[in-house]
């Protein structure tokens, strides 16, 4: 890659909370300014040294056109400060880092704000096709009789609301939800209901440990809500997670005969992450210390039915581009959108003939251990708040990286509607 | 914010018509469109305030004289300062006005005001920002009143121990619903754009960039319809008048009582009376108004509006302070930042104790509510307010103000920690209320850069900030705070670093005696209402528990271990309630039961003996911190008792009463309780230089 180092130089989110049943404490831009605010804060930029400001939303909230623009406000950024959002599905949080790291890399801005926010618990409740005709007729009913003869022909079944949010995770092309693509994959790939439910745990251990060790220490910012409730930390995790609990969970997606359930998919979340970007000139300039560099970035789209290998078709272009192998890379993040999707991306880069035919490769680009892969836990135990998610990864690679002193890390994200994003880190 | 393209724009211009590019000729400028809109716009000579004065009454009549001539097609009558329509009357020509015979003067200011009411064309109020008092009174007179969004009217009299004296005591009732327009003269409330529009004091609301389009329709014609209610012909009949009147004198004495403030119940009596007859009110309205200027109510509260200027003009200046980092999320600390947030600081809040923070926020939401925040005015203030568990506001912050608890061991660590964090030029102060400033200067990072900034309970209620200064205070760090406190829209008292600083030194003693006389045996209701009667806006128990035992404990024991000056004895029994949990409001549970919300103590009158044990002591405490140069003179005393613990006002403050009553009669008073009570109540030896 040609053009200016690139740096991660910090970065910061709010702890991910689980959706139960109504809506949050927390819009996507209020989740963004939660934990805005301490990354700010904690570097005493001068006021102007943010050239612009990137986020990632996939469901914006009609009170929050372009939330980036309002989170940018809202966080005190001067009103010069041009802000935009981005929208790739699941991918959003990632694209706003990528964004902005060509930008910073090509010359035209040296300091970026990147994130990504989410609040699922606040998806509308959409309206039937035939109910909004109704309420439009009956706007334009015109006095009391008109309107009554309107009011005859309303149905029981317009006031059922659809869920907004079921209907984003179903890929429109095709018409399977999300889980059911990762029941695609498990079939292809032989991953097997024990496999799923055995990484779902070990998902859950990892971060359970990483939330004891303190690992997650200026990561995850406390929230705080109006209510005077803290949220401090990831809260869809059970510690106590295990094979037999995860066993007795139904499939959700296929019933009966399914192998993704609820236990070893990821989890319906709100959360908001930020990075903060710069090149060497400001890093120079105001004397910051980053943790990583952004040594490369790609792309990839495939068939939608089968978007859980996204990661695979993104990723392995990096490594050939930089002339690494799959030894090279000291730390993993592939995003856990469900357990089955992840170990099929594995058992594709373990599979000779799929390496050859598809990624063009000489052999199969090989194992990669789990020690290395997704080390504190991924969605299946935080959640998938899918705007934040990519935006997420990239920072705890980052942070990981730091803590266990390796070199290489790549983060990477399997994207509804059948795309992948990946992203090379190297130590700073 | 404002960025550099709004800030080139500048502040949108008010519209004034074919004044525009006309210089005053003294207070009003004048002059008549193409459509003959005849424009008067008040101006006032050397003032970015409105008031009305009397030379704004003697020159609008040889303009009203040409009017009559002219025959306009319309009048409009406007304002050309930024900051509003009219302040009100000039208040510092009251003390005049009472001298020589009000009634005179208001009769004049009354027959200008009926001309314009009388004027044939439309007339036209055009009104922004605060039209109030004689300002008010000056729209009022006007046909129609055209509002500018986040306008208001109000009539603050009551505020003054007056009600209105130019016509508003009728001619608000005959405009809108006579109840409503008695609940604001009695409350002195202002009302805002909403409620002014709702209420139909205002015939229509816009924005500054339609008011020339506004003013042109209302000259053709074009004004919305008004309506008198049925209300108001119902209340045009005396009887009905009288059942209203007897319910306003009930709701009235629940705040005041008519020895102390007469105006409320003058103003009943006169509405009671007239309620149907406009001419009739007039005339009784200037009657009364003359003889209320001469009440020593009056007078005091006046007094009091002098003494609130002067405590904010040592708040002018810029503080320089825009991002501020408080320690503690205790109660105060919690407010202190709140309030600190709503007024426009960026603000962190630093605790170790997460769920202090929560709470702290929660509170901080209350507190917008209470404030009457817009939910964008409050999401923004929220977004200002920072829970920062990690601190990392210390090092970007311009002020750090230390709410810890009051443990000069504690303190000293808080203070050690920030040493390296703070920025350079950063000013430290802390809001002790019983700790010497001297000592803990010998522990902060940088003494120079070192005061106390102590604020009152509750603090978005009470307006008064002490600047505490100790010997090596800087004086630019002091007038940097008292700047700070103005920009918050608080009343900086600049103080010396003594016991108990001015205001605690004269509470305690106070506090401290109701203690004492319920050791003897008194109730607390009676303690009390013996408080209440002299005109205290609740007594010193409840008081005590709404400060917190705790708190008030620790600042009688520190005044008991600092001062010379022999204090009553500390109840064992109050350390066993402090101990035992029951620390006042707080807890649920102090003197009083709290969990129903504030107590009841009863009514009845009180014994004068009772009264002078409690008032007393606290009158020879202020002497003592005048004598020592606690305190700057008695206007700041009596400002900061006023503004700090709600001193009766209409006694015109602790030094007023005291030189009112007579220094001599009290020192008596003193000498006589100090032989039967002990030596606690000998009088100070500043006495006698009061006289």
């Amino acid at each position: 890659m040609t053009g200016r180092p690139v740096y991660l130089v910090d970065g910061a989110r709010t702890p991910f909370l689980k959706a139960r049943g109504k809506p949050g404490p927390f819009t996507p831009v209020d989740l963004a300014v939660q934990c805005g605010r301490p990354l700010l804060a904690r570097h005493p930029l001068p006021e102007t040294a943010i050239d612009l400001m990137i986020l990632g939303c996939v469901n914006v909230i009609a009170d929050e056109m372009n939330p980036a623009r309002v989170a940018a406000l809202r966080l005190g950024l001067p009103t010069q400060t041009v802000a935009f959002t981005m929208q790739i599905n699941c991918g959003s949080g990632m694209q706003s880092i990528d964004t902005a790291y060509r930008y910073i890399r090509d010359g035209s801005h040296d300091m970026i704000l990147a994130g990504g926010t989410e609040a699922l618990s606040h998806s509308p409740l959409v309206l039937r096709d035939e109910a909004v005709e109704w309420y439009a007729g009956l706007a334009q009913a015109k006095g009391a009789v008109d309107m009554a003869k309107h009011m005859k022909d309303l149905r029981p079944g317009f006031l059922k609301p659809v869920i907004g949010l079921e209907r984003g995770l179903t890929d429109p092309i095709t018409e399977l939800n999300m889980g059911q693509t990762a029941e695609v994959l498990a079939h292809r790939f032989g991953i097997s209901r024990e496999d799923a439910d055995a990484y779902a745990v070990e998902s859950h251990h990892r971060l359970a440990r990483a939330q004891t060790e303190g690992w997650l220490a200026g990561e995850v910012e406390p929230a705080f809500d109006s209510d005077g409730g803290v949220h401090d930390s990831d809260d869809g995790v059970r510690p106590d997670s295990d094979m037999d609990a995860l066993a007795k969970l139904k499939p959700v997606f296929e019933k009966p005969y399914g192998k993704v359930t609820a236990g070893n998919a990821s989890q319906i979340t709100d959360g908001a992450s930020w990075t903060l970007l710069a090149s060497e000139a400001a890093v120079e300039e105001h004397g910051l210390t980053p943790l990583a560099r952004i040594a490369d970035s790609d792309w990839a789209a495939l068939d939608p039915s089968i978007m859980g290998l996204g990661p695979v078709l993104s990723a392995t272009p990096i490594a050939k581009r930089n002339g690494l192998g799959g030894a090279d890379i000291d730390l993993w993040e592939i995003n856990e959108a469900f357990a089955a999707q992840v170990l099929s991306c594995l058992a594709a880069w373990d599979d000779e003939s799929f390496c050859r035919d598809v990624l063009g490769l000489d052999a199969a680009f090989g194992q990669i251990d789990r020690d290395r892969l997704n080390v504190d836990g991924g969605a299946i135990s935080l959640g998938h708040p899918v705007g934040t998610s990519g935006n997420r990864i990239v920072l705890h690679l980052a942070n990981a990286m730091k803590r266990q002193g390796a070199r290489r890390g790549i983060a990477t994200e399997c994207i509804g509607g059948g795309q992948g994003g990946a992203m090379l880190l190297e130590a700073a | 914010m404002t960025g550099p393209v709004l800030t080139h724009l500048g502040k949108t211009k008010l519209e004034l018509g074919p004044t525009e590019d006309i210089a005053p000729a003294q207070n009003w400028r004048a002059a008549t469109d193409g459509d003959r809109i005849a424009w008067l716009t008040l101006d006032v000579a050397g003032s970015s305030t409105n008031t009305v004065s009397e030379a704004v009454i003697r020159e609008l009549v040889d303009h009203v004289e040409r009017l009559e001539r002219e025959r306009p097609k319309a009048v409009v009558i406007r304002s050309a300062k930024l900051s509003g329509f009219a302040a009100g009357a000039d208040i510092s020509g009251f003390a005049d006005m009472a001298e020589s015979g009000a009634a005179d003067l208001l009769r004049q200011g009354h027959g200008i005001l009926d001309r314009i009411a009388r004027l044939e064309c439309p007339t036209i109020a055009v009104v922004h920002g605060a039209a109030l008092g004689a300002g008010f009174e000056l729209a009022l007179a006007c046909d129609r009143r055209i509002l500018i969004d986040g306008g208001s009217f109000g009539f603050p009299e009551v505020q003054l121990g007056l009600h209105p004296g130019l016509g508003g005591t009728f001619r608000l009732p005959a405009l809108i619903d006579p109840l409503e327009a008695m609940t604001l003269m009695l409350t002195g409330k202002t009302a805002h754009t909403r409620k002014a529009r709702k209420l139909g004091i205002a015939d229509t609301v816009t924005e500054e960039r339609h008011v020339a389009a506004a003013v042109r329709a209302f000259a053709s014609g074009d004004a919305p319809d008004r309506d008198t209610g049925v209300k108001a012909r119902a209340l045009a009949l005396k009887p009905a008048r009288q059942i209203a009147a007897r319910k306003m004198r009930g709701e009235t004495a629940k705040s005041a009582a008519p020895d102390h403030y007469p105006a409320p119940y003058a103003l009943i009596d006169l509405w009671e009376e007239h309620g149907g007859n406009p001419e009739a009110m007039q005339t009784a309205e200037i009657e009364s108004f003359a003889k209320l200027l001469e009440t020593d109510t009056a007078r005091n509260l006046v007094r009091v509006f002098f003494l609130r200027q002067s405590l904010r003009e040592a708040a002018q200046g810029e503080s320089g302070i825009t991002r501020v980092h408080v320690i503690g999320a205790g109660e105060m600390g919690a407010d202190i930042a709140a309030w600190t947030a709503i007024k426009g600081k960026t603000v962190t809040l630093g605790d170790v104790d997460t769920a202090q923070l929560g709470a702290a926020l929660r509170r901080a939401h209350k507190t917008c509510k209470g404030a009457h925040l817009t939910s964008a005015e409050t999401r923004d203030a929220i977004d200002r307010l920072m829970p920062d568990p990690s601190g990392y506001g210390i090092a970007r912050a311009d002020l750090v103000i230390e709410a810890g608890p009051e443990d000069p061991g504690v303190k000293e660590k808080i203070y050690s920690d920030l040493a390296d964090r703070m920025k350079e030029g950063a000013i430290l102060s802390t809001n002790t209320s019983s700790l010497r400033l001297a000592a803990l200067a010998k522990v902060a990072p940088d003494a120079g850069r070192f005061a106390g900034l102590h604020f009152f309970n509750p603090v978005p209620k009470m307006q008064l900030v002490e600047v505490v200064s100790h010997p090596d205070t800087a004086q630019d760090v002091s007038d940097r705070l008292a700047a700070f406190c103005g920009e918050i829209g608080r009343l900086p008292a600049s103080v010396a670093d003594a016991p108990g600083f001015l205001v605690n030194r004269a509470l305690t003693p106070y506090l401290m005696e109701a203690m004492t006389l319920m050791d003897e045996g008194v109730s607390k209701e009676d303690i009390d209402r013996a408080a209440l009667r002299f005109g205290m806006p609740m007594g010193p128990v409840t008081l005590a528990d709404q400060v917190g035992l705790d708190i008030c404990l620790h600042v009688a024991d520190s005044l008991a271990a600092d001062l010379d000056a022999p204090m009553a004895e500390v109840p064992g029994w109050l350390r066993q309630k402090v101990d035992s949990g029951n620390t006042g409001k707080k807890a649920g549970k102090g003197f009083y039961d709290w969990s129903d919300g504030a107590p009841d103590i009863g009514d009845g009158d009180a014994d004068p003996e009772l009264i002078d044990r409690l008032i007393l002591p606290m009158l020879d405490a202020c002497v003592e911190c005048l004598r020592a140069g606690v305190a700057r003179d008695d206007d700041q005393i009596d400002g900061a008792m006023i503004f700090a613990t709600g001193f009766a006002p209409f006694r015109g403050g602790p030094m007023h009463y005291s030189k009112t009553r007579g220094p001599g009669e009290i020192g008596d008073r003193l000498a006589s309780l100090a032989a039967r009570q002990g030596k606690r109540f000998e009088p100070d030896r500043g006495w006698s230089d009061l006289e």
